[in-house]
């Protein structure tokens, strides 16, 4: 199958290292990705705050960029290592376009809505597409997936509450070899991050973030994984601030799933040097 | 963007009273934050409330279809919404009650006033109501001389206290058992010096406080939960008995009723009867429901009104997007689930309705470009979590998202004020130019080991100006990569026969 | 412009043409659609069912045969002077307890103080909710005025098996909302105190069921 990447801004700009971990896990299974080189960004962040007119011409790119693929058969669906990325292509980017349509915005394309409507049927979330599409069940058998040590998991809101993902994240990471899930008390609970929100309402995103901290640490695992490269930056640079370690004294990081996913025998996932979960006693399987 | 309004019907009247903010949400949050009380207090409340919630509505095998009903039974009677309060007047007044309109809450106040002069009684006794806390109805009826009495427990924990709810269905929250111990000892006349804190103790001594007052007590005011258009019939779901006490034994009964609460048929309880207890206590059913259809010969009041209540409820309606707010059946499921209501209490959002709802609703009844409430669609991260547990499937997030559209254009078309974009505008149309094409976005990008550079020996950033300044007040920012993906991506194509190829050991 | 014509007046502008005809579902409202209508219990499941959730509520229930009706109610109200309707079957209360009965109707109605001086009402009642532990009171000649059975603290309530009903659609179904109604679901509770549930505030702090069958 033919796999366009949608990297993401955050992923692009700051985590390149998730992209080529997911161009990776979708490789080895044979598939071959494509990067459509007129991406940016989903304009998630422009809609959350309000800033409609700013967001239309961000979501008509995405829009723009997707679907001449889709349309010349260049690659069948697209993929995105983030599920509130996803969560926006899906559902505001026909919203905006509406809107831009409601409010006789210049240019105003009254068949944006329908069109981003299209891309975002074919736009999955990863653990949505290796799961639901590619038929990935065993990391470690399919993938060859394989990371010694304790792990948390953080499932981010969006993925989690409008995109369904129920299991589907956990699942994988509980399926590779060597790892061990535990169970992240609260998990369900919003980190805090919700873009701008954390700058605008800073304090009260500063103490769901704590609490995040506070949960994640209690478990005693290396890291915590998650899908969604932004909310993962959020927790991590908390983790970071308060100094916090492992019971064996190691920095206790953030990862993303599909670095998890993979990290082989070969090349284990490692982090500044260090194998990624080190000093954390792994589950056998 | 400016002249959006020009050309359109003008829009209905905004409401007032106590629907608004009373300072910005994030300031009132950033001191009610450093109460530590008052967040263990809260922190155990919602949590407990909500796994009871959990648990009842897991027992439901159609659930979702309840909702779903929940959802259209309100959006019908939203579009009927003339002909069902017609129809609801037409047969309340058939069975011998009277029915009055307001505008607003200075109306509603006025003939609330009026109607407990013509009985002569100087005092009322009430049912927990949102719509006459909206209104202000207590204050305005004491400055005219009529002691308006709460009955509900948490209530006259509020009213004995002089403190303001904080929760539309457990309006003390906020106060643990001690304090409410401290407000009883300090403020109810009569109290056992030698109360404890024990709950029931609690409940007790405001039973005995209470039961003189009910039994004496000629008008009582209450607000509703449904009325029913076909019937006539209107319902208050409670718990304590006290709303009982106060529907049954006055000779005089006046309940204020927000519009929006008019349902088309009888046979729509058995959808709302399931939704609404489950939803807001977590219980099966709520202990006690009344229902009463205009005044029955021989049987509770004689005299019996209803005041219906617009106060911008109309305002909400005009609003396309946004009045599915109005479907609200004041649960408060979605305050339980909220992680902002839940480190931030019910008054850092000023208005009677706080949480989540209150975060849409109130800017919706009084406009979003009333300054006082602007701040409050931006108090969620739009995690999703109260769009779950809402009993009539609100979508509340894509709301806020919808207002927050609505007060960034209030913002920059309100006349007079010169329009000097901001820091954040700036930082937003910046974006919006980088975001909106990826070669730009590609050239950008090439300035990220600066970045790199700009971070501490330990590959982070902990202090960032302006804008950013928010963000490292609690956390560190990575330092960025040397490259982007899409520059790496490039480079390995660009080794590539095949363009689209994909080579072992390339990527780095 | 009256405030009714107002108010009226704003609702059919702020509706406008928004919403044209068949722009939503309006089939998919109509209550019927999705939800359950019926439980499909057996007789004995509603009992069950019935008991487990008052008892859940701290009511304390019982299922007697008719012909035991008299003498279980006799027991429950342990002595107390009581207040029924003029309308209770007289076969339901035991003749040794004429003196210590109260009688109220809608024409010669009992005062309140006269009510909270009384220790006991006994009722009927004309649908019970199986699911969610509810007893609905209308005001027929067995259950009487609301007053009788909120100011007295303690509440024998007869429950004729035949009037259960599954869940609450179906209750609803069978009652007439005109009415004076009262859905009783245990006895008074309230939660206000750290969601701590207490049962007993100002309704009847003893709530006694009795299911005939």
């Amino acid at each position: 199958m033919r796999i366009a990447l949608f990297a993401t801004c955050i992923v692009d700009a700051m985590y390149p290292r998730v992209a080529q971990a997911t161009v990776e896990i979708l490789e080895r299974l044979g598939h071959e990705v494509v990067f459509p080189a007129g991406q940016a960004c989903c304009g998630q962040m422009h809609v959350n705050s309000g800033y409609f007119p700013e967001a239309l011409p961000v979501v008509a790119n995405h829009v723009r960029t997707f679907e001449s693929g889709f349309d010349t058969g260049e690659y069948e669906v697209a993929v995105a290592p983030s599920g509130s990325c996803v969560a926006s292509v899906k559902h505001q980017h026909a919203l905006v376009a509406d809107w831009a349509v409601e409010h006789g915005v210049k240019g105003a394309d009254s068949t944006l809505a329908a069109r981003a409507d299209a891309v975002g049927a074919r736009t999955y979330e990863l653990a949505q597409l290796l799961t639901d599409v590619l038929g990935v069940a065993d990391a470690a058998a399919q993938l060859g997936s394989y990371l010694p040590g304790t792990i948390t998991y953080h499932p981010s809101c969006h993925g989690m509450r409008l995109l369904h993902l129920g299991d589907r994240q956990r699942s994988l990471l509980a399926s590779v070899e060597g790892l061990e899930v535990v169970d992240l008390p609260e998990a369900e609970q919003c980190c805090g991050f919700g873009g701008t929100f954390s700058i605008k309402n800073a304090d009260v995103s500063s103490a769901m973030l704590a609490d995040k901290v506070a949960n994640i640490c209690g478990t005693g695992a290396g890291a915590c994984a998650g899908g969604d490269a932004s909310c993962l930056m959020h927790i991590g640079g908390g983790l970071h601030r308060e100094k916090r370690t492992t019971p064996s004294g190691r920095p206790v990081r953030t990862v993303h799933l599909a670095e998890v996913l993979a990290s082989t025998r070969e090349k284990p996932l490692t982090i500044d040097g260090e194998l990624a979960l080190a000093g954390t006693p792994g589950g056998a399987r | 963007m400016s002249t959006v309004s020009l050309g359109m019907p003008a829009l209905p009247p905004r409401g007032f009273g106590n629907i608004s903010e009373t300072e910005p949400f994030p300031s009132y949050a950033r001191r009610e934050l450093q109460n530590d009380q008052l967040r263990a207090n809260l922190r155990h409340a919602t949590h407990t409330i909500r796994d009871k919630r959990l648990r009842v509505v897991s027992e439901l095998p159609d659930w979702e279809e309840l909702r779903e009903a929940g959802s259209a039974i309100k959006a019908e009677a939203m579009e009927r919404l003339p002909e069902l309060l017609a129809q609801f007047e037409e047969q309340f007044t058939a069975r011998g009650g009277t029915v009055h309109w307001a505008r607003d809450a200075a109306e509603a106040n006025r003939i609330v006033e009026g109607l407990v002069r013509a009985t002569g009684s100087s005092e009322v006794v009430k049912v927990k109501s949102m719509a006459t806390q909206e209104i202000g109805l207590n204050e305005y009826l004491e400055e005219r001389g009529i002691a308006a009495f709460e009955t509900d427990l948490a209530e006259l924990i509020v009213q004995l206290g002089h403190d303001k709810p904080s929760h539309i269905l457990v309006p003390a929250i906020h106060r643990n058992r001690t304090e409410i111990r401290d407000i009883f000892l300090r403020e109810m006349p009569g109290v056992d010096p030698e109360l404890t804190d024990e709950p029931r103790r609690l409940a007790m001594a405001a039973r005995a406080h209470l039961r003189r007052k009910f039994l004496s007590a000629k008008v009582a005011i209450s607000g509703a939960n449904f009325g029913i258009a076909e019937t006539g019939t209107l319902g208050v779901v409670e718990s304590e008995g006290n709303g009982r006490m106060c529907l049954t034994l006055p000779e005089t009964l006046i309940t204020v009723m927000g519009i929006e609460k008019v349902l088309p048929r009888a046979e729509d309880l058995g959808v709302f009867m399931q939704l609404l207890p489950r939803s807001s206590t977590g219980e099966r059913m709520n202990p006690y429901t009344s229902l009463w259809t205009g005044s029955t010969p021989g049987d509770g009041p004689k005299d019996v009104h209803v005041v219906l209540l617009d106060n911008g409820r109309t305002r909400a309606l005009a609003d396309r997007h946004g009045r599915s707010a109005l479907h609200c059946i004041r649960c408060s499921a979605c305050m339980n689930v909220c992680p902002v209501y839940e480190r931030a209490g019910g008054h850092a959002y000023g208005s009677t309705y706080p949480g989540p709802i209150g975060a849409i609703l109130s800017p919706l009844l009084t406009g979003v470009e009333a300054e006082e409430n602007k701040s409050l669609p931006y108090a969620s991260s739009l995690c999703g979590a109260c769009f779950d547990a809402c009993p009539v499937k609100i979508n509340i997030p894509e709301i806020l998202v919808h207002l927050r559209g609505e007060d960034v254009e209030a913002r920059h078309s309100r006349p007079g004020a010169r329009r000097l974009p901001s820091q954040f505008d700036l930082a937003m149309a910046g974006a919006s130019w980088a975001m909106s094409d990826g070669a730009r976005m590609g050239l950008l990008e090439r300035g990220l080991p600066l970045g790199k550079a700009a971070a501490g020996r330990d590959g982070v950033i902990s202090k960032l100006p302006g804008l950013g300044a928010g963000w490292t007040q609690s956390r560190d920012i990575p330092a960025p990569p040397a490259e982007s993906f899409r520059a790496q991506w490039a480079k390995r194509a660009k080794n590539s026969a095949d363009p689209h190829g994909i080579k072992e050991g390339e990527g780095k | 412009m009256s405030a009714r014509d107002d108010i009226l007046a704003r609702i059919h502008a702020a509706l406008g043409t928004d919403i044209t005809p068949g722009e939503r579902e309006v089939g998919a409202s109509a209550p019927g659609a999705g939800y359950r209508a019926t439980s499909g219990r057996t007789e004995d499941e509603l009992v069950d069912l019935l008991v487990d959730r008052l008892e859940d509520y701290k009511a304390r229930v019982e299922v007697v045969a008719a012909a035991e009706l008299a003498e279980a109610i006799r027991t429950r109200l342990e002595g107390k002077t009581f207040v029924a309707p003029a309308g209770l079957p007289a076969d339901w209360l035991h003749p040794s307890l004429a003196d210590r009965r109260a009688t109220d109707s809608r024409e010669e109605p009992l005062g309140v103080d006269r009510l909270d001086a009384i220790g006991a009402v006994v009722t009927g009642s004309a649908v019970s909710i199986a699911e969610t532990g509810t007893i609905v009171l209308d005001g027929s000649p067995d259950q009487g005025r609301r007053a009788i059975s909120l100011v007295p603290d303690h509440h024998v309530c007869v429950v004729p098996v035949e009037t259960i009903v599954g869940i609450v659609p179906e209750g609803f179904a069978r009652l007439d909302v005109t009415r004076p109604l009262t859905l009783i679901s245990g006895p008074s509770a309230t939660s206000d105190i750290e969601l701590e549930r207490v049962e007993g505030v100002h309704g009847p702090r003893t709530l006694d069921v009795l299911i005939v069958r």
